[in-house]
């Protein structure tokens, strides 16, 4: 499609503005930009149009089946949308709420934190939480600088290193050196989990914590997760919950309970948030007791007379993540969400996601090879390594989906699975649907026997076809 | 009410089909152990109807009529109906990062053009997808630097730079080996020859506002200029609606320009989601955090957009990338580029002027009240600092009963400015608003 400004004419106008009701007034010549900035010049439909065809080019999850693994990709309920764009909520400017006497006029909203973080901190089982961080790595982000924090407050200035299985995704590791950690990895044992010999031998007193996703990215639980989460307090470290798997286990297991100290949660993935090609997510942290005194500022608190307030008056805090109280918007839908799910609802959830994610794995079974014989919980881990040997590898398959109007699972992640495709359903989707994607993918598999070359050529119902990747990164063309 | 579709029945028949009775069965199979918490213990379930009118109650007990003349670095300005119209689209919202390009050109064409309309706005070369929020990206901006410049371990920050972007940045930096040098602002202007005094072959950025804080536009053309010649790079965090009508960071010279994207379409939202914004010149463009979007052909020869320039980001480099950043703030990008397409060149500019009108009349007309009084007499964007007889947070306090939100009181932030209120003007406030203010702040002095 053409770009917005192919489409621009000189003198269009998309918004009238009203007219000034008072003076006119100049700035200085030289402090005034020589020529305008070549916006676009378009009517309001034809940006309309213009935006409305572009999204028209993308899947959703309104129009497509989107099993993207650890993306959690259901279903975003309507009504959180509306409720989210209440005036009332969109309207506010966080800073009234720090003004002298000014938390009056957002008592609501306030409430509306303070409520979301008690909920969210007893569905995890922990002591409290915080809604700032403004995405999930945000909040990895803002749990290990607690970490250190709390670490610093011990005088466990020596602990620097962080510990971080290999099917890990790549924002713990990341997250963890902004920290000021530098990482060490633990291997997989051949069933998939944390190798507790390897765990064993890495532990020592410079040891900061673990960052371990649960259930891991491979989809499994691992039974032993409690035992983990105590060897590395028994040698001073703390443990630390990824929660970006959370829709496996909510309503049936708190990581709380299994003893981490902190954890993050991707309201974009298990609380129904939409994904929104990319953000806005948010990514709230709980924490145990000892974590309390670290979590960002400022906090909601509420008073005897249930009136609610912010204070930042903790000397330990780490401070401010966000600008104010994280990404209001999204934490409205959640806590939406939350309310009408409510701790039965919740329990379904997991129950549904697994039994899903199961379904697929089974009938996928005799056609694709699995690493690692065994029941996953909320996404399976599929390889393309038979296919691969044919010519075909996961990249293909996944470009074949899209023909067959299903969005491609995640692909190439966790990076110890060759060829991986890693698939979740997610439980707002229908078996009838699950079915229609299984046969997708055996007709592809069967495909990939008869016909390789036929995949290469995927995917060819697309507004564009395979595109070149290497010349994009050789000769960036980054704008026009 | 969990939106789960399947029945009783099917979900028999899926556990049939894994060869078992129950879903506690599965539970064991995946090595799940027995619940601890009865979740029961949590509320119920709530229907759709009865959750709106909840979250409606929440929503009736904020005052939303207030009048706003609140910023220090977010406003209150309009936002065409067209904008949420696009960002309702489901092809927009509910995708998601464009893994599959063929499947999200939507998405990544849509980033290319707000990745070129930024450019346009701010004079600079490139941009990325998006960051966080403003705060955020002068972090990110920060930490851009120390990684251009890797023997280089201190920055100069001017106070001059948002109290709360400063108090982001102490969080964020608590565990670099980096010393921040903070340069005082004088009276309502950042301390120029202050910062170029703390600049040295150590510093590897200096970070400023523009218009500052205080709502004053500095020319740092010729600064720019003397610390360059120390090695260092510098960092600008630009207002975007003023940079419709001032001269940009790009033609001042700044390396790095960072901002907060929320007047640009985007809602107060007590919060966010905001947007932050980041723009460099090519020869830093492999330095950027965040995602990138290109321009690319496919095997027929026709244009298309791709996530590129990967090698610098947390899925491949892992502890070694240039930042933890995994997201971006796409929806609230897209939304930015909206607004800018259907304000367009004209729009924006007139968005602007508007701006600075109404602050311009509002400074004469407060500044008219006996013992009130304005700093200095540097030219402002649409913010400005009023000097009053009484503290400032007793007659805010007085002036909310009125129905008024008048500004921020700066002594919380800087000590000695407890006299000090900064006021924020946008296209919104009427006249006859200002007027409003100016009337009820006469009658309590």
């Amino acid at each position: 499609m053409k770009l917005i400004f192919a489409k621009s004419v000189e003198g269009r106008r998309g918004l009238r503005l009203p007219a000034s009701d008072v003076p006119a007034a100049e700035l200085p010549q030289e402090l005034l930009r020589e020529q305008s900035a070549e916006l676009p010049e378009v009517s309001e439909l034809d940006a309309l149009r213009h935006f409305t065809l572009l999204g028209r080019q993308n899947m959703g999850v309104d129009t497509n089946f989107y099993p993207l693994g650890s993306c959690t990709m259901k279903y975003n309920p309507k009504i959180n949308e509306r409720l989210a764009a209440l005036p009332g909520f969109t309207e506010l400017h966080p800073m009234l709420a720090q003004l002298p006497e000014g938390e009056q006029y957002c008592q609501g909203a306030l409430a509306l934190l303070y409520e979301c973080e008690k909920l969210l901190a007893q569905a995890c089982g922990f002591a409290d939480s915080t809604l700032q961080p403004m995405a999930g790595a945000n909040g990895e982000l803002t749990a290990i600088m607690m970490f250190a924090a709390y670490l610093k407050s011990k005088g466990e200035t020596r602990r620097k290193v962080m510990l971080i299985p290999d099917s890990a995704h790549g924002t713990n590791p990341a997250s963890a050196a902004v920290a000021g950690f530098t990482c060490r990895e633990i291997a997989s044992n051949e069933e998939g989990d944390l190798d507790i010999e390897e765990l064993k031998k890495a532990l020592n007193d410079e040891v900061a914590g673990i960052m371990l996703t649960t259930p891991n990215t491979l989809g499994f639980y691992n039974s032993s997760v409690a035992e983990v989460v105590a060897l590395v307090h028994q040698a001073g470290g703390l443990a630390y919950c990824d929660g970006a798997n959370l829709n496996a286990i909510l309503g049936r297991i708190r990581p709380g309970d299994l003893g981490f100290d902190a954890m993050h949660i991707n309201t974009h993935k298990t609380l129904s948030t939409p994904h929104g090609g990319g953000g806005p997510g948010s990514g709230p942290v709980c924490v145990a007791a000892r974590l309390l005194p670290f979590l960002p500022q400022p906090k909601v608190h509420k008073n005897a007379e249930g009136l609610y307030s912010l204070s930042e008056d903790a000397p330990q805090s780490i401070g401010y993540i966000a600008p104010y109280y994280g990404n209001f918007s999204i934490i409205v839908r959640a806590y939406a969400y939350m309310l009408m799910c409510g701790g039965n609802g919740f329990q379904r959830i997991s129950e549904n996601a697994v039994l899903s994610a199961n379904y697929v794995r089974e009938r996928l079974a005799p056609w694709y090879e699995q690493k690692y014989e065994r029941s996953c919980m909320h996404e399976c881990v599929l390889s393309a390594s038979r296919q691969s040997a044919l010519g075909v590898n996961a990249l293909d398959i996944a470009k074949a989906l899209l023909d067959r109007g299903f969005h491609a699972p995640t692909i190439y992640f966790p990076l110890i699975v060759p060829e991986a495709l890693m698939i979740e359903p997610t439980e707002t989707e229908s078996k009838q649907t699950l079915d229609e994607f299984c046969e997708a993918m055996i007709a592809i598999a069967k495909l990939a026997e008869e016909n390789p070359e036929e995949l290469k050529k995927a995917p060819l119902s697309t507004p564009v076809g395979r595109l070149d990747e290497v010349t994009a990164a050789r000769q960036p063309l980054l704008r026009v | 009410m969990p939106f789960i579709a399947n029945t009783d029945a099917e979900r028999r028949e899926m556990l049939a089909f894994l060869g078992l009775d129950s879903m506690g069965q599965l539970w064991q199979k995946a090595q799940v152990p027995e619940p601890e918490f009865d979740f029961s213990q949590m509320p119920e379930g709530i229907s759709e109807l009865e959750v709106s009118q909840k979250l409606q109650g929440l929503a009736s007990k904020n005052d939303n009529g207030l009048i706003c003349f609140l910023g220090m670095g977010h406003y209150d300005h309009f936002i065409p109906a067209a904008v949420g119209e696009v960002l309702g689209q489901s092809g927009f919202y509910t995708s998601y990062t464009p893994y599959q390009p063929e499947a999200s050109q939507g998405t990544l064409q849509a980033i290319f053009e707000w990745q070129s309309a930024i450019c346009r706005l701010s004079g600079m070369e490139v941009a990325n997808a998006s960051l966080y929020d403003g705060g955020s990206a002068i972090f990110e901006a920060l930490t851009m630097s120390l990684r251009t410049l890797r023997r280089r371990r201190e920055v100069v920050v001017s106070e001059a730079l948002s109290p709360i972007y400063r108090k982001m940045l102490d969080t964020y930096c608590a565990s670099l080996d980096l010393k921040i040098n903070y340069v005082p602002a004088l009276d309502e202007k950042s301390d120029i020859e202050g910062i170029l005094a703390a600049v040295n072959e150590q510093t590897a950025c200096v970070i400023v506002q523009y218009p500052n804080v205080f709502g004053t536009i500095e020319d740092w053309s010729a600064a720019l200029t003397e610390i360059k010649a120390q090695g260092a790079l510098t960092v600008c965090s630009a207002y975007p609606s003023a940079l419709a009508l001032l001269k940009t960071p790009g033609e001042m010279g700044f390396d790095i320009v960072v901002g907060e994207g929320q007047p640009l379409g985007l809602s107060l939202a007590f919060g966010g989601p905001y947007l932050g914004y980041m723009c460099t010149g090519n020869k830093l463009m492999r330095k950027m955090p965040g995602r990138i979007a290109g321009q690319t052909k496919d095997t027929q020869g026709r244009t298309g957009y791709v996530l590129t320039l990967q090698a610098r980001e947390q899925h491949i480099r892992r502890e070694q990338a240039m930042s933890n950043i995994c997201s971006n703030k796409n929806l609230c990008a897209l939304a930015a580029l909206v607004y800018m397409t259907v304000l367009g060149k004209q729009g924006l500019r007139e968005v602007a002027q508007l701006c600075h009108n109404k602050a311009a009349y509002a400074r004469q007309r407060l500044s008219a009240i006996p013992g009130v009084e304005t700093l200095g007499d540097s030219p402002f964007f649409n913010e400005f600092v009023l000097q009053l007889p009484r503290p400032a947070e007793s007659l805010l306090a007085e002036l909310l009963k009125k129905g008024i939100a008048a500004g921020v009181p700066l002594g919380k932030y800087y000590p000695g400015r407890e006299r000090q209120l900064l006021v924020a003007f946008t296209e919104k406030r009427s006249k006859e608003e200002i007027d409003l203010l100016a009337e009820n702040l006469e009658a309590l002095l």
